[in-house]
């Protein structure tokens, strides 16, 4: 197996990345001014730290997703068999995929994939 | 020349390995702790194709980078004042603390130097179609009970990640 590629790839990333940060500040007239470097919030004006507590929403979403991650790593395994080992391997992954799939139903039916809306007044901090 | 690029690549995976494992530790900030880590998994996954275990780097940046530490971000972002709020790095009971880490680094050591290291005549084979061969005709109870196991984890982290009612009042 031949890592190369993948490590010229990942060179090249790092290298993209760090090229357009340098040329940015090669390149970039530097005038920094007080309004200029307020945080931008859609022209109101930022009050208070931007560090507090940041309720990301997805964070049940990113717990069933790792689940089925792992199925996802259980499919490259059996994809490059799949054309040498025909039907049969085709039916486990579909008994495999079936029974994660209850975890699918069971989320879905128990409202975990609903987006939990703000109820009003719950912006003021509690910090 | 490949085998000292090959050289040169495996002290940089173990450079950025150790390096932000001790930022991960060391640093105050906790948020910073979380993003060090991600330079830790994928390092530990460069390791393991040096170790010509490639199925397993492809999980570890699959699951870790990709899975567990997204959670482990969205996690740092619901910690109450992540920025103001430091970790403490003051050392404490040295001594006792020395005698652990002296049997430990023992232990390893004996590991070390007594395994009987093979060096294999081959290397780097791709695992992937073996391993997914054993799963599909050996291992295929295994494999079929470990969807079992992941519809149970994940039922039973639903049951406990999900809010409150009380929760959403805030």
């Amino acid at each position: 197996m031949n890592f190369v590629p993948i490590l010229i790839f990942l060179g090249a990333a790092a290298a993209v990345v760090f090229a357009a940060l340098l040329t940015n500040r090669l390149l970039a007239p530097h005038k920094p001014n007080p309004a200029k470097l307020t945080t931008y919030e859609c022209g109101e004006e930022p009050v208070g730290s931007p560090w507090i507590r940041f309720n990301t929403r997805f964070y049940v979403i990113a717990l069933i997703f790792i689940v089925f991650d792992v199925e996802v790593l259980f499919l490259f395994p059996w994809a490059v068999n799949l054309k040498q080992m025909g039907m049969f391997a085709w039916v486990e992954m579909a008994v495999f995929i079936a029974i994660l799939s209850i975890g699918l139903a069971y989320v879905w039916a128990k409202r975990d994939l609903e987006w939990i809306k703000p109820k009003p007044g719950w912006v003021k901090s509690k910090d | 020349m490949i085998e000292l690029l090959s050289q040169a690549a495996f002290w940089l995976f173990i450079i950025v390995t150790v390096g932000s494992a001790v930022v991960v530790v060391f640093h105050k900030r906790v948020i910073y702790s979380a993003f060090a880590l991600l330079f830790t998994f994928f390092g530990v996954a460069g390791l393991y194709v040096f170790l010509a275990a490639d199925f397993l780097a492809a999980s570890q940046v699959l699951i870790y980078v990709g899975g567990i530490l997204t959670l482990i971000i969205f996690g740092v972002f619901v910690t109450a004042k992540i920025y103001t709020m430091t970790i403490p790095q003051q050392t404490h009971q040295r001594f006792l603390a020395l005698i652990p880490v002296l049997v430990i680094a023992g232990v390893l050591m004996y590991v070390l130097f007594t395994a009987d290291w093979k060096v294999i005549d081959h290397p780097n084979q791709p695992t992937t179609a073996r391993l997914g061969k054993l799963l599909l005709t050996t291992y295929l109870v295994p494999f079929e009970v470990a969807s079992v196991l992941l519809l149970a984890a994940l039922i039973g982290a639903m049951r406990l990640a999900r809010p409150r009612e009380e929760d959403h009042e805030q």
